[in-house]
């Protein structure tokens, strides 16, 4: 499926807060903005891909807000990760030749709701007596369990959120913007030891969608393509106490399966975007998709590796800690990645954007969905 | 009152529980144990019965949940039987890693849990 379809048009909408719009407003306007960007029009659309925290049927409910009617459609729901997996899935429909436009999209209102995570997970039985407060409780565990293992430092983890921030001040549409010192980070207040308020991604608002059609078709739309490489999933556990190992995701496999159907190496890759719900998430990810040996995660981040101007560039839109976090993160991911192919990135624009993996995180580390795009030069 | 025999696994482990006694499952054709209950191992076996957990075990992981009204921990225990289960160590704010532990079954308002102590502080 290498090279077999491409993200021809893309936007976000609602980013941050966007007080007086519901969800499905803010992903009506996304999914509008995204069509546009392509050069194409709404009624073009036969396939819809969805996931969202306040929607027990998004794609039903989707289809008839922007009035479509698809001939394929999945609301396959594997938390934050959904939309990494949804690029493989509209790929290989519009391969098999079942739809010849498909949209991506996601909304949420979050933060202007209730400022609250919105969850429809339901409670595990046999963890309800112990009163976890999920999702925290559980990358609490996995932090603990990597610091007790490999050394990791609440230091660490401080330097993920810094580099986030630090790549959040050169993005204007990123949530949490201005100063933040090292002293600030640790002395936040501790929600789930060892995970304090720093370590957590925001609340904000949200919306983003893309717009996928087959590779022999991109070249005549709108935007500059930016091509589907290569994805790969993989899902071991549902709660963190089934978690084969805590200190190890599935994003181990999920990760070599999108290299290899890409056919790329992580040497190549210009561009890393990880899932970080929390600081740990990035360096578990960091380690599990081979770009340090495990348990070195938390000293590779050190010394600005992945800030800017750093030798790796990871999450340059400032990531779930300090861009945007809605509930369910994963097309954020894309959003970026595709902005920086495309050269559109403004300040934070690395040189020479080619190759970018997504990589998706869903439920308590549970699911893992990997994607690679890349630029019309990597075909 | 029904028979726990005729049970689904997680009534079954439950009117154990209610009965003051740790129950876990254990595979009679492979041996292994399976925690939390359900109908089959990951082996894939499903000849289960029930057997008495050894009720000892070690800290995996652990933190401090903090709230205004107070703070818990809440901690993934690895029983001697090799299989792990999401608990509470209620006598102590937290535990080191590698903490050996022995559980008992604690009544609360909302029904019998499952609970560990130190094992110095076991009595």
């Amino acid at each position: 499926m290498r090279g077999k379809s491409a993200i021809v048009g893309m936007a976000t909408a609602g980013m941050g807060e966007a007080p007086g719009f519901s969800a499905m407003e803010l992903l009506g306007q996304a999914a509008v903005a995204a069509v546009a960007d392509a050069g194409l029009k709404m009624q073009d659309v036969d396939a819809v891909f969805s996931a969202t925290s306040s929607h027990a049927f998004p794609t039903m409910s989707v289809v008839e807000y922007l009035g479509l009617k698809p001939r394929y459609f999945d609301g396959t729901n594997v938390g934050g990760s959904s939309f990494e997996l949804h690029l493989l899935q509209a790929t290989m429909a519009l391969e098999a030749g079942l739809c010849d436009v498909a949209l991506v999209c996601y909304g949420s209102n979050q933060r202007t709701a209730g400022g609250a995570l919105v969850s429809m997970s339901e409670p595990q039985w046999h963890e309800t007596p112990y009163k976890p407060r999920h999702p925290i409780t559980a990358y609490a565990l996995a932090t603990s369990r990597h610091m007790a293992q490999y050394g990791t430092t609440r230091e660490n983890l401080a330097d993920v959120a810094l580099a986030a921030r630090g790549w959040a001040n050169l993005n204007p549409e990123a949530f949490a913007r201005g100063p933040l010192t090292k002293d600030e980070v640790l002395s936040a207040r501790m929600i789930s030891d060892p995970l304090s308020k720093s370590d957590c991604c925001l609340v904000t608002d949200g919306a983003a969608a893309c717009v996928l059609v087959r590779a022999d078709r991109a070249k005549d739309l709108a935007a500059k393509p930016v091509y589907f490489l290569g994805a790969g999933a993989a899902n071991y556990h549902r709660s963190i106490v089934a978690m084969p190992d805590l200190t190890t995701t599935a994003a181990v496999d999920s990760g070599a399966r999108a290299l290899e159907m890409a056919g790329v190496s992580r040497q190549e890759l210009d561009l890393v975007m990880l899932y970080d719900a929390f600081t740990i998430n990035t360096i578990l990810f960091l380690e599990d998709l081979g770009f340090c040996p495990k348990g070195e995660g938390g000293r590779f981040v050190a010394d600005g590796r992945i800030a800017p101007g750093g030798e790796l560039a990871v999450n340059t839109n400032g990531g779930g800690l300090s861009c945007v976090h809605p509930g369910m993160y994963g097309l954020f991911l894309i959003a970026e990645a595709v902005a920086q192919i495309r050269g559109e990135a403004g300040e934070r624009q690395i040189d020479g954007c080619d190759l970018a993996l997504c990589h998706g995180n869903g439920g308590t580390l549970s699911s893992q969905c990997t994607a690679i795009l890349g630029s019309e030069a990597t075909l | 009152m029904t028979a726990i025999e005729t049970l689904g696994p997680q009534a079954a482990y439950q009117a154990h529980l209610e009965a003051g006694r740790f129950m876990i499952q254990r595979a009679k054709s492979t041996g292994e144990y399976v925690f939390w209950p359900r109908v089959l191992t990951p082996s894939g076996a499903t000849d289960l019965e029930w057997v008495p957990a050894k009720g000892t075990g070690t800290v995996y992981a652990i933190t401090v949940n903090r709230a205004r009204g107070g703070s818990w921990n809440v901690a993934l225990i690895e029983l001697d039987e090799g299989v792990r289960m999401m608990s509470t160590l209620p006598a102590v704010e937290t535990a080191p890693i590698g903490a050996r532990v022995k559980a008992r079954v604690e009544t609360t308002e909302d029904g019998p849990r499952v609970v560990f102590d130190l094992m110095e502080d076991a009595k």
